[in-house]
């Protein structure tokens, strides 16, 4: 099948704070301009604007969208709001990937923000509302018994211990000291992990992600106009997103199916046969630290059940066989909800050109993969970045 | 007088609450008042009706053959309707759990909430629900472990997943009724 070739051309994004003083519509705006100016583009270059933003429920602001869209050069544009939780942020990119792809955009524009500050007492307690009325939110449950209750299937099916886990946390927060919009960079050990708080067991606090104000964009332009803007494109090969049943209670929550569906649709476009070999970089969404090992087994990175081992090996590592969330992921950077899986793309970018700095990680990496993931343990939004340009 | 005309910081400020509480800021506070009627759907009221009745209901299609619960009016899977009513059992299995230390609205709990994905007897294998274990050291909860539901006295019941109270071992509701 022939697509138009797509490639990302300029990224940028704020610091990831736990408050910040800006506004989500200047969040936006500082996100988008910075990208704009990262490809030395003005805003009439742009031909359409893609948002990715959560729940309208965090700022409590009514049809987000529209309000963001001045902050995100959607001002007199064509312009798409898209969200699946966590998801977003990767799929916001894929959005953005069809406009330019069809042949009906040279060039698009996509932002993904989030200000979770804004809902007191914590913006935990939004979440309630995305539980089922009638089944489960007279139960009162909150965000952390879905993590805790995945994290305790997936390791009881494969006998992982917490201390395995708690080896992510260590990496990605060590990972961030280099990422110079990180919240949470961090040296720390196993040790200060298992004896840091039990939110709900099986998950300790070292082992969540913050909530986060933030935002990230990227530029995005189709084939000849992409090379005339920058001497190195970074190409999207391939695209995938996949979406489970909600009724997450009838599924085994070991393993992550709609991800692998979502990995396979975009590796099939990529013409990647082998994942494990023709990936050089993974970004897969860390927002627990048992997540990145869950999703690496769904992205086809790791034998089901052995990511824990491949970790502790050191496969992982920034100068490993593999490397994994060389950014700092969301354990380390933060993780403003739609914004965080935009800043594991922007990472890609950066990385793949050589510009990554102190979190750059070694050899002449070509090809990456960003994964994100949302809702009730139901999405999986997966894009494939390289260096070459996809073939007509 | 030099105006600024970039912002001051371009990758943003981050706040802490020390400039907060010394009014540094200005800050506009809101409380929307937001009230929802939803309505049950067939499926939904008659589950809800049931465990009024101190049962469990599923719902299964004929097509795939699978007795699902919660029930719904159509397969999601088959996209076709589903097909008749089903009882099921008020025990079941723990597919999952976890120790909750912290409440829904953020608050520390010195005795963790259990939630755990309980699969039913009599649905499909996986059909699980949502529900909370009680009245049972977290010690001695485990993947695997036999549940029974503990209802609410009769009178108390009203038509809501509630209705159910929590879950406890198996043999010790053996023990009590009798049953």
């Amino acid at each position: 099948m022939a697509y138009r070739p797509v490639a990302i051309v300029g990224a940028g994004m704020t610091k990831f704070m736990r408050r910040a003083l800006e506004t989500p519509k200047e969040l936006a705006w500082l996100a988008a301009k910075a990208a704009l100016d990262s490809a030395e583009m003005k805003l009439d270059q742009i031909d359409g604007a893609v948002l990715g933003s959560a729940p309208d429920a965090f700022d409590g602001v009514h049809q987000k969208g529209e309000y963001l869209a001045d902050g995100c050069g959607g001002w007199r544009k064509p312009y798409l709001r898209c969200y699946v939780g966590g998801g977003t942020g990767v799929y916001a990119i894929a959005q953005g990937w069809f406009h330019v792809a069809s042949g009906l955009f040279d060039t698009a524009l996509v932002v993904c923000e989030e200000k979770m500050s804004s809902c007191r007492p914590h913006p935990q307690a939004a979440f309630i509302s995305i539980f089922d009325p009638i089944t489960e939110q007279p139960l009162k449950p909150n965000l952390l018994w879905i993590f805790a209750l995945e994290q305790n299937r997936y390791m009881h099916v494969h006998g992982i211990t917490i201390e395995e886990i708690a080896r992510v946390s260590v990496k990605n927060k060590r990972n961030a000291l280099g990422h110079p919009s990180a919240q949470l960079g961090a040296e720390i050990t196993v040790k200060d992990v298992l004896d840091s708080e039990v939110m709900a067991w099986p998950v300790h606090r070292l082992m969540v992600s913050p909530t986060s104000d933030g935002a990230a964009a990227v530029v995005l332009a189709a084939g000849d106009v992409a090379r005339r803007l920058t001497s190195k494109p970074i190409w999207i090969q391939g695209v995938g997103w996949c979406l489970d049943t909600a009724y997450w209670t009838n599924r085994d929550l070991y393993y992550p199916e709609y991800v692998e569906k979502a990995a396979w649709m975009a590796y099939r476009m990529a013409g990647i046969r082998e994942p494990r070999k023709e990936i050089h970089i993974a970004e897969p969404y860390d927002p627990f630290a048992y997540k990145e090992l869950h999703h690496l087994e769904g992205l086809q990175l790791a034998p089901k059940g052995q990511a824990p081992k491949l970790l502790a090996d050191g496969v992982f590592d920034r100068d490993g066989d593999l490397p994994v969330t060389p950014s700092g992921g969301l354990l380390g950077v933060g993780n403003p909800i739609a914004a965080a899986g935009t800043m594991k793309i922007c990472e890609l970018f950066w990385q793949l050109r050589g510009e990554a700095g102190r979190r750059q990680v070694p050899g002449k990496p070509e090809r990456g993969v960003a994964q994100a993931w949302g809702d009730l343990m139901q999405v999986g939004t997966v894009v494939v970045v390289g260096t070459k340009q996809p073939e007509s | 007088m030099k105006t600024r005309s970039e912002p001051q910081n371009v990758r943003g400020t981050p706040l802490d609450t020390r400039a907060l509480k010394q009014s540094e800021i200005f800050l506009y506070s809101y409380a929307p008042g937001l009230r929802y009627q939803w309505d049950t759907g067939e499926a939904m009221g008659r589950y809800l009706a049931e465990l009024k009745e101190g049962r469990l209901i599923a719902r299964s299609c004929r097509k795939c053959e699978r007795v699902m619960i919660p029930p719904r009016m159509f397969c999601e899977r088959c996209f076709r309707p589903t097909d008749d009513w089903v009882y099921v059992h008020d025990t079941g299995t723990v597919n999952t759990f976890s120790l909750c230390y912290v409440s829904w609205d953020v608050r520390r709990l010195k005795r963790p909430e259990i939630p755990a994905v309980i699969e039913i007897d009599g649905a499909s294998a996986g059909m699980g629900i949502l529900h909370v274990i009680g009245k049972t050291a977290a010690k001695n909860v485990h993947i695997g472990m036999r549940v029974a539901a503990v209802w609410q006295p009769a009178s108390k019941r009203t038509g809501r997943i509630t209705d159910i109270a929590y879950w406890a071992p198996l043999n010790r509701r053996r023990r009590n009724t009798g049953a």
